[in-house]
């Protein structure tokens, strides 16, 4: 069977030569991640366990690409629950209370051995480690980390009269500027809209960006609390409502996650809320001048941090435990966070990682590359709670509902409220 | 009863036997057993609670919601697909030219993967950059936000699982045509039957087992068939186009609860089980076999 797995996962060939040659005192580690705004980033990881093989001869990792957030958790867990090794994985940073409540999962501060590690534990931003952290330890450490940005192509704020160095940075701002940024053709239909918030996919995640603007925080630490029928928290949904039909700068109803990079691409919309995951293939696609910048604020600027970290499994030997370690400590140094952050857009997981000379040089040459981690400071967590994908899928409708005009923003939000306060009275 | 026969029978039978027990009969006993206990997790032992997993469903407006969506979307898709199969077949079994491509043209949906069409198909129906709205904007209208407008997202959804199994019932239908004896068709003529009066009378009569089997077949895949959502709509907006077996998946991968994913499962398995039993012991005695 381990065999098998290790014929068809997709860590290559470098890999099996590897494992061909290894003594046999080696350890395995086998290893899922996620990939949730596609691009090559298979490659890149790929690239990094070859890195990291060479360095340790003694230790193999088998590093398989499991879709996204979702199947990647699916397909972890039903590893450990057949029994079959998988020692460490890559999964989304909010998956930590359902891991700890499986008990999957071990603290990282009881893998720590020596003051060096105890340094490298603490040598994160500290707005990456609230969603790995509960009952005082740190269960997750950040990888594939992402604040929402905003896009938008400098092109048509020229062609709109707008400072195209000067995008904007409160909720009016956005609502008049996006005004100047509609076209319609002559029978009224809209050749191009002002902006572009995505609501299928992750609507709770931009969500949180705009609660966090208007000063809300959807839940407590513990993941024991939602505060979604909140005043702030509902005039947020409010707002995002308005721009579609108030303002009428971005389509009512639905925008889909999935498609949105390639409306953003194709100058449909001149500003898109999207994953910092999207900068580089942006970048590389682009046909047009386009900027980065942190999201407008209300009361304040705001977004929640997203995306996956590590986890070590319970489910494994000391000695697996130590490689994974090993392994994860490689994976988010300062100089594999800055060559991940280049090649993908992801933000480097540490302030080491944006003094290296990879980053240094990068972010000189293309300072969009640092608004991620400017945007730090604003950030929050992302909604993560006992029940999360319950919790979640409430939130998620409820927005949705609100979005297309079958409840208004303040019914949908009670609901979701009192149903997730009623699957939530157990902890 | 053990005579040598017998046993060497059973001993044929035995590797069929025992994948189908292991594989599906026994998971269909834990799944009932499993919808009548809970846990607080995955690790902690669970316990017997009677019906009380099937009070919550009944309870459940999402359950309420994914049936009614389900009845919808067999209604929309099984009768439309089989029409047009049939339509497809008798087209591409008269004498034309060029019928083995047109044979393959009709076949291409179904060889292509759910996942793979589904990403095809949300780029179509995409608000701004999508063929169809582009296209529609070429004669002046105002293309609908296919996927994300509550009234028309599982109907989107329809229109292209329609378009994926048509062809494949094609096959069936075009392979029972091509069984039919000729002279019937001949006799007919030489009495000056029009065209749609030997359809009626004969083609179509003579294909209802072909209809029984792949009507059996299409009312299983509106069930079975999920793949699309995972791609295009999710289940959204607010669970408009959300199917039982989509809701299954998501009650078990990401809410983490097998046990009311196995409640949800067994009203499932149970409804296909009286759907075929419908089928097989009413319309099968209406069926002419030859």
């Amino acid at each position: 069977m381990k065999k098998l797995t290790k014929c068809l996962s997709t860590v290559g060939i470098a890999s099996i030569l590897g494992l061909s040659s290894a003594a046999s005192a080696a350890t395995d580690l086998t290893m899922y991640y996620p990939v949730a705004v596609g691009g090559s980033l298979t490659k890149v990881v790929d690239g990094m366990v070859d890195k990291f093989e060479a360095e340790n001869p003694d230790i193999n990792v088998n590093a398989i690409y499991a879709g996204n957030y979702n199947d990647a958790r699916v397909k972890a867990l039903a590893a450990l629950q057949s029994g079959s090794p998988a020692q460490l994985s890559v999964m989304f940073s909010i998956d930590i209370h359902a891991l700890r409540n499986l008990e999957a999962i071990v603290a990282f501060d009881d893998l720590v051995s020596n003051d060096s590690e105890k340094k490298w534990l603490n040598s994160f931003y500290p707005a990456l480690m609230e969603n790995g952290k509960a009952d005082g330890k740190t269960w997750g450490i950040p990888f594939q980390r992402s604040t929402i940005v905003m896009y938008y192509n400098k092109d048509m704020f020229r062609a709109a009269g707008l400072d195209p160095e000067k995008p904007p940075t409160t909720w009016e701002e956005f609502a008049s500027m996006g005004k100047k940024l509609v076209k319609k053709d002559s029978n009224g239909a809209v050749q191009q809209w002002g902006a572009m918030i995505p609501s299928t996919g992750y609507p709770y995640w931009m969500f949180g960006a705009l609660t966090k603007q208007n000063s809300e925080v959807l839940m407590n630490q513990e993941g024991t609390e939602t505060y979604f029928d909140k005043p702030g928290v509902v005039a947020a949904l409010e707002y995002w409502q308005d721009l579609g039909n108030k303002h009428g700068i971005m389509p009512k109803g639905m925008i889909e996650w999935g498609t949105l990079r390639q409306n953003f691409l194709d100058q449909k919309t001149a500003i898109m809320w999207h994953s910092t995951g999207n900068l580089t293939t942006v970048k590389n696609k682009a046909s047009f001048d386009f900027g980065v910048a942190k999201l407008p604020g209300n009361k304040e600027l705001g977004s929640p941090t997203g995306g996956g970290n590590f986890y070590i499994f319970k489910k494994s030997s000391a000695e697996e435990k130590k490689a994974a370690f090993k392994f994860v400590k490689f994976m988010t140094s300062s100089e594999q966070s800055a060559h991940w952050s280049k090649s993908t857009g992801y933000m480097g997981v540490g302030p080491g990682a944006y003094e290296t000379e990879t980053l240094k040089a990068y972010v000189k040459t293309f300072p969009p590359a640092a608004v991620a981690r400017d945007q730090l400071t604003h950030a929050t967590a992302e909604l993560s709670t006992h029940e999360a994908g319950r919790v979640r899928k409430y939130l998620d409708d409820a927005i949705q509902a609100a979005l297309t005009g079958q409840l208004s923003a303040k019914e949908a939000l009670t609901d979701a409220q009192k149903q997730a306060k009623s699957i939530l009275r157990r902890y | 009863m053990f005579s040598r026969f017998n046993l060497k029978a059973w001993l044929l039978l035995l590797p069929a036997l025992s994948f189908l027990i292991a594989f599906t009969h026994w998971p269909t006993l834990k799944t009932i057993w499993r919808s009548f206990t809970w846990a607080k997790s995955d690790v902690a032992p669970s316990q017997f609670v009677g019906v009380e997993n099937y009070q919550i469903l009944v309870d459940d407006p999402i359950f309420w919601k994914v049936i009614e969506n389900n009845f919808w979307y067999a209604l929309g898709t099984v009768p439309t697909s089989i029409a047009l199969a049939i339509i497809m077949a008798l087209w591409v079994n008269s004498k034309i030219h060029c019928t083995s491509l047109l044979r393959l043209a009709f076949f291409t949906p179904t060889i292509l993967p759910m996942i793979t069409v589904a990403n095809i198909w949300l780029f179509f129906y995409s608000p701004n950059i999508g063929l169809f709205n582009q296209l529609l904007g070429l004669v002046g209208i105002e293309g609908p936000n296919w996927l994300g407008d509550p009234d028309i997202a599982l109907s989107s959804l329809m229109v292209m699982t329609v378009w994926k199994e048509a062809g494949f019932f094609m096959i069936f239908y075009l392979a029972a045509l091509q069984t039919l004896s000729p002279d019937l068709f001949d006799a007919a003529k030489l009495e000056g039957a029009s065209t749609w009066r030997i359809f009626r009378k004969i083609t179509f009569p003579l294909l209802m087992p072909t209809t029984l089997f792949v009507l059996i077949n299409a009312i299983l895949n509106a069930f079975k068939l999920v793949d699309h959502l995972f791609i295009l709509t999710k289940g959204g907006p607010n669970n408009e186009s959300n199917l039982l077996l989509y809701y299954i998946y998501e009650t078990a991968f990401s809410f983490l609860d097998s046990y009311y994913a196995a409640t949800l499962t067994v009203v499932m398995l149970a409804t296909l089980a009286l759907i075929a039993l419908v089928q097989i012991f009413v319309l099968d005695r209406r069926i002419h076999y030859r």
